[in-house]
């Protein structure tokens, strides 16, 4: 028995086959969801992917949000769920008020599509158990809508927390607050980050690394051995 | 019918790029003496029925939980007078 995978696709997600594709290389079983589910199947832990949901319209993020099937994402989650939000999916956990800031245009309006070095500030999470703590990565970060902004108080109780899960090395490409590239939740199951793991599961494509698939091998140790 | 205005603006110590890239513009196309721009959003929301105190409470709602992400942006809410079509 492995442990089941929810995948969801809103209408403008881009990155749901390749998140599914990363899951399956770790060993579990990626489910396709729907935007439209009010359900989540009873899977184990759920990944909401990059893209530009609803077109990005309004802002990145806040139509998605309001999905029917945020409604028992955002319940679940709060009760325990693993939830991973990557690029899109974190500004969606962003609006939805279960990871706190939030993301502006890049400061300097580009779209960038690079490799980035990024620390793992925490490697006790659900979704970052099989990395340690420190460990230098290299995975892919596309996007414009990528400057991680939140008040002081908020980034003072992050870094005081140890909730800073992840943070831009060498280069901070978008102007975000103290360098954030991802952040968890108190409890440590939700984790939103804007560079994309799954496109950094197999040698031949992306970084030519597989510094991405940890995301997935943890959380399926976790469900596992649970 | 009435209609009511809702308008979305980053806080003002919230960084805005794309008003930054509007401002350094305008010396290129000619226009001087503009020291700073800020860019935001305006709804225009038709309500159908009266815009009562309950109407605009309810207006009010929607715009901290949709129009505006309060994390970054302020908004303010106000009726909009419309002129009767004349005949």
């Amino acid at each position: 028995m492995t442990a089941r995978i929810g995948v969801v696709t809103f209408p403008g997600s881009l990155d749901d086959r390749d998140t599914q594709r990363a899951i399956r290389l770790a060993g579990a079983e990626p489910v396709a969801l729907w935007h439209k589910d009010k359900d989540l199947k009873q899977v184990d832990a759920v990944v909401l992917c990059g893209g530009f949901s609803y077109g990005d319209y309004l802002r990145a993020g806040a139509i998605a949000r309001f999905s029917p099937v945020m409604e028992p994402l955002i319940e679940q989650a709060k009760a325990g769920l693993p939830v991973l939000g990557i690029c899109n999916g974190f500004q969606i956990l962003t609006e939805a008020h279960l990871l706190p800031g939030t993301m502006l245009r890049n400061n300097h309006l580009h779209f960038i599509c690079r490799d980035q070095k990024l620390r793992v500030e925490n490697a006790e999470t659900a979704w970052t158990s099989d990395y340690t703590a420190g460990q230098e990565i290299h995975i892919p970060l596309k996007n414009i809508d990528g400057q991680y902004v939140a008040d002081q108080r908020t980034l003072d109780t992050l870094e005081s927390e140890g909730r800073v899960a992840f943070r831009y090395l060498d280069v901070n490409p978008n102007g975000s607050n103290n360098d954030i590239a991802g952040v968890a939740n108190e409890a440590g199951n939700v984790v939103g980050l804007m560079p994309h793991p799954e496109h950094a599961v197999e040698p031949l494509v992306g970084t030519g690394r597989t510094d991405g698939l940890p995301f997935f091998t943890s959380i399926l140790k976790k469900l596992v051995n649970a | 019918m009435a209609r009511v205005v809702v308008d979305v603006m980053l806080k003002p110590e919230i960084l805005d790029p794309q008003g930054q890239a509007v401002q350094r513009a305008l010396p290129r196309l000619g226009f001087d003496g503009i020291s700073d721009v800020r860019q935001g959003k305006r709804f225009e929301l038709e309500v159908d029925g009266p815009v009562d105190e309950a109407a605009l409470a309810r207006i009010h709602d929607l715009a901290e939980s949709f129009l505006a992400n309060t994390v970054i942006e302020d908004f303010t809410v106000r009726v909009e007078e419309v002129a009767e079509a004349v005949k």
